[in-house]
């Protein structure tokens, strides 16, 4: 059962992410995006990562689309034109990335843990009290340090998004 | 059959290759942006299959999930930054198309 939840989710992620790099509008693009991390969040879940599959809800498929979205709408693309394409870059393009991936395949194959199945969690998983607990302790440095990044983001983007900049 | 941590690896390297795919192939800026937050993703997924993998006292190792939560966090403070430059170009330029933008260029 878990198998074929996972196989149905993956290939939901990946199907929409096809759809993201070959749709030419930009809203279906986004839209297929927002899809795509929704079986993301999906397969988070299914690796007993609550927390962070709720975040991934919370903060990509709904936060950061809605800014995607709403910067599409602002500026009014409209769906591209079709130029002519240059099949030179294209092919280079799907070349180099072909390459990659099989070239990650094939250290994947060396992996020598990689065929092993998951262990079985044999604590009772508290996510969300072992993530603060960690986020809170160990990792209490580098969580202030996002604050202070998410603030000086906050403010960069006022100033880019001024009118006349001085 | 039981899932293998390779069929996570597999399916997080293929979602990488498409977002790098759509870097490379696409024109339109917008739409490299979404590529390159796909690349992110791919990342997260095959440390979430880690931090599983490696259970610890009966739970999954966190660590790998911390970085997770600040991948996140930091991918979205980049989205704020790089979509007002993306509106600051296109106020300047009236183009969101990578060949119109070449002032740079040798």
């Amino acid at each position: 059962m878990a198998a074929i939840l996972f196989w149905f989710f993956a290939a939901l992620m990946l199907g929409f992410a096809c759809a993201v790099v070959f749709n030419r509008n930009p809203i279906a693009s986004a839209l297929s995006l927002v899809v795509s991390f929704g079986g993301l969040a999906a397969l988070f879940v299914m690796l007993d990562a609550y927390f962070i599959g709720t975040i991934q809800v919370l903060v990509y498929a709904g936060a950061v689309m809605v800014l995607f979205l709403f910067i599409i709408m602002l500026l009014d693309l409209k769906a591209e034109e079709r130029r002519k394409l240059n099949t030179g870059a294209i092919l280079g393009g799907m070349i180099v990335a072909a390459a990659f991936v099989a070239q990650l395949v094939a250290v994947i194959e060396e992996l020598p843990f990689g065929t092993r199945t998951f262990p079985v969690l044999h604590n009772r998983l508290y996510d969300v009290e072992n993530v603060g607990r960690l986020l809170f302790s160990g990792y209490n440095l580098p969580f202030q340090v996002v604050g202070v990044l998410l603030l000086v983001a906050t403010v960069g983007v006022v100033v880019l998004s001024k009118r006349e900049l001085k | 059959m039981e899932l293998t941590l390779d069929d996570y690896l597999l399916v997080s390297g293929l979602l990488f290759g498409i977002g790098f795919a759509g870097v490379l192939l696409r024109r339109n800026i917008i739409i490299i942006f979404m590529c390159l937050e796909m690349m992110l993703n791919a990342a997260n997924l095959s440390l979430v299959a880690f931090s599983r993998f490696r259970v610890q006292d009966g739970l999954p190792n966190y660590n790998g999930q911390m970085l997770v939560f600040f991948v996140i966090t930091v991918a979205a403070a980049e989205v704020a930054v790089g979509l007002a430059v993306i509106v600051a170009l296109y106020r300047a330029r009236q183009t969101t198309h990578v060949e119109d933008i070449s002032s740079l260029k040798f």
